[in-house]
C-alpha cells in the first residue's frame, strides 16, 4: 500500500492551497479529485472576486483556479490523482477509493478533508421536474460547456450565487423572466444586484415558489407572495412562463466522509448544515483528520484558500516541520481569516464557527 | 439551438464533433464534454424515468452527486451521465427501472 505524509481529498480552492502548503514543506502530498480537473467550484466563476487583495479579489474565479494548479503541479512531492473518488477514511490511517472502477487503498498520516458543498433542495411540487437544475448545475452547462439551460429561466433566491448566475445567464443571451427571493430583502451584494436590475430583471422579495408547472418538462411556474411569517399570501399566485427553474438556494457541506470516520459532528445553520468540530489548527475530533473549505461551513473561495493553507500548515506542524517561518505562516492565515471575516457580513460565520470551534 | 455562439468573457475550446446513439437516434455532440451536456443541447431534457412512480427526471446538480442522471451507457447501467465525458460511437439508453449490473463485472 502506498504511504504519503499528506492526504488531501478534494482539489478546489481549499484542498490546492492545502496542497501547496503541505507540499512547500517539503512533506509528501497526494490530493485527490472525483473530477477530471483540478479548481472545484472556481472553474466555472466568470465574474470578478470580492476580498482583500491577498486574496485576489478583483480576479476572475477561473483564473485564481489556474494559478494554483500550475503552483501545485511545479511541486515534484505533490502528486495529482484525478477521477478518484474518496470512498472511507479509517482510524488505521487507511483511506479507500475508487479510481477507474476499482476500489483500492493508500495510507497517509494526515487527511485533510476538503470536499466542498452540495446544492439545496426546496420543496415544492413538480420539483423533479427536469429543467429545476441547481445554480451550479447551470453554471457548469453554461460556463464550462457552453451549453445554455433553456431559454426562459425563473431564479429562485438572491443571494449572491442567484444574483451572479442570472447575470451570467443573461451574458450567455438566456432570457431571465424574474429572480424570487422568500426574505424581505436581498441577499447578496448590492453591486451584484444592481448589475442585474440595469438589465431589466425584476427581483421579487418576499416571493417565493409554490409549484413548477409541466408534463414531462418545466414549462412554468407559480410564485407568490409571503407574509412576515414566510407563510403564502392566498390570492397572490401568478402563472410564470419559464422552461427553467434555477435554485440558489444555499449549500450545505458535503460531509459524507466525516460522518462515516466518526468525527464529532454539530449542526450549525449558520455554516449550512452539519459540520466537523475543529480546533484552531482545524483539526477535527479525529487527530489524523482535518477540514478545510466549504466543508468545514459554507463561505467563500477566499476564505477556502486561507483554511486550507491553515490546515495544510498546522499538518505539517503536526508532523513534526518547524521553524520560525512556519510559525510566521500559521499566523498570517490566522489573521487572514479574521480579516475576512470582520464586520457585519461575518457576523454570521463568526456566530457559526463559535458553535463548531473546541 | 443551445450552444452559447457569442460570450462576452469566455471562448469555449469545443473537442472534435462525434456522433453517438440515443435510443436508437444519431446524435452529435463534442468529445470531451459530459454525455448530459451533449444531450441537452440537442434538446434532451428527460434522461430516465423515476424507479417508483415513473416521473421523468433530469439532471438536477450536474457534478456527480445527487444521482438524478442516471442512464444506461454502452450497456452498463446507472452511469451519472452529468460526469461521464462523451466518447464516439457511445450508445447511451434510458434507463428501464434500477439497472441490473452486467454479468461479467
Ligand atoms: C455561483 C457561485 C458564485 C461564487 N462566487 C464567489 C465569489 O465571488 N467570491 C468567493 O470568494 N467565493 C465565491 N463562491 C464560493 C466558492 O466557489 C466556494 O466557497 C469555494 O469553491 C469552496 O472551495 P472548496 O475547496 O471548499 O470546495 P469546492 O470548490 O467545492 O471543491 C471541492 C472539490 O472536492 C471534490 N470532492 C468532493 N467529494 C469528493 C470525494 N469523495 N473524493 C474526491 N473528491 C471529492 C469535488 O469534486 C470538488 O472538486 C461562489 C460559489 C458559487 C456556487
Amino acid at each position: 500500500m502506498r504511504m504519503f505524509d499528506v492526504c488531501i481529498i478534494g482539489g478546489g480552492p481549499a484542498g490546492l492551497k492545502a496542497a501547496i502548503a503541505a507540499g512547500s514543506q517539503g512533506l509528501s502530498v497526494v490530493l485527490m479529485d472525483d473530477a477530471d480537473h483540478l479548481g472545484g467550484q472556481l472553474v466555472k466563476q466568470t465574474h470578478m472576486f470580492f476580498g482583500s487583495e491577498q486574496q485576489r479579489a478583483g480576479a476572475r474565479g477561473v483564473n485564481i483556479a489556474k494559478e494554483l494548479v500550475e503552483q501545485v503541479t511545479s511541486l515534484v512531492n505533490v502528486e495529482v490523482v484525478l477521477c478518484t473518488t474518496a470512498l472511507g477514511l479509517y482510524d488505521d490511517l487507511v483511506l479507500t477509493y475508487e479510481t477507474e472502477g476499482s476500489y483500492r487503498k493508500l495510507s497517509a498520516k494526515k487527511f485533510i478533508v476538503a470536499t466542498g458543498a452540495s446544492e439545496r433542495m426546496l420543496t415544492f411540487p413538480g420539483n423533479d421536474l427536469p429543467g429545476v437544475y441547481g445554480a451550479g448545475a447551470v453554471q457548469t452547462l453554461m460556463n464550462v460547456y457552453g451549453v445554455k439551460p433553456g431559454n426562459r429561466v425563473l431564479m429562485v433566491g438572491a443571494g449572491n450565487i442567484g444574483l451572479i448566475v442570472s447575470y451570467q445567464l443573461l451574458q450567455a443571451g438566456v432570457e431571465v423572466i424574474a429572480i424570487v427571493e422568500g426574505g424581505p430583502s436581498i441577499g447578496g451584494y448590492l453591486v451584484h444586484a444592481s448589475k442585474v436590475r440595469r438589465a431589466g430583471v425584476p427581483i421579487l422579495t418576499s416571493h417565493t415558489i409554490k409549484e413548477a408547472v409541466g408534463v414531462n418538462c418545466v414549462e412554468g411556474a407559480i410564485v407568490c407572495e409571503l407574509d412576515s411569517q414566510w407563510q403564502p399570501k392566498s390570492g397572490t399566485e401568478q402563472r410564470i412562463d419559464a422552461d427553467v427553474i434555477c435554485l440558489a438556494v444555499g449549500l450545505s457541506p458535503l460531509t459524507d466522509i466525516l460522518w462515516q470516520a466518526e468525527c464529532e459532528m454539530v449542526f450549525v445553520p449558520e455554516l449550512g448544515g452539519n459540520v466537523a468540530y475543529r480546533d484552531s489548527t482545524m483539526c477535527t475530533s479525529k487527530p489524523h483528520i482535518y477540514v478545510a473549505g466549504d466543508v468545514a461551513g459554507v463561505e467563500e473561495a477566499s476564505s477556502a484558500m486561507v483554511e486550507g493553507e491553515l490546515a495544510g500548515l498546522c499538518a505539517a506542524k503536526s508532523l513534526g516541520v518547524s521553524g520560525a517561518h512556519l510559525t510566521l505562516q500559521i499566523t498570517s492565515a490566522r489573521s487572514q481569516l479574521e480579516e475576512l471575516r470582520s464586520g457585519p457580513v461575518g457576523d454570521k460565520i463568526r456566530a457559526g464557527l463559535l458553535q463548531a470551534h473546541r | 439551438m443551445l450552444r452559447i455562439s457569442e460570450h462576452p468573457i469566455l471562448t469555449f475550446k469545443h473537442g472534435q464533433q462525434v456522433a453517438f446513439r440515443y435510443d436508437g437516434q444519431e446524435l452529435v455532440g463534442y468529445e470531451g464534454e459530459t454525455i448530459a451536456a451533449a444531450l441537452h443541447a440537442a434538446g434532451v431534457k428527460v434522461l430516465r424515468k423515476s424507479t417508483v412512480l415513473h416521473r421523468p427526471r433530469g439532471f438536477f446538480c450536474a457534478i456527480g452527486t445527487c444521482s438524478s442522471c442516471l442512464m444506461k451507457v454502452n450497456g452498463e447501467p446507472n452511469v451519472r451521465v452529468c460526469v461521464e465525458k462523451l466518447k464516439a460511437g457511445m450508445v447511451i439508453e434510458t434507463q428501464q427501472g434500477k439497472g441490473d449490473l452486467r454479468e461479467d463485472v
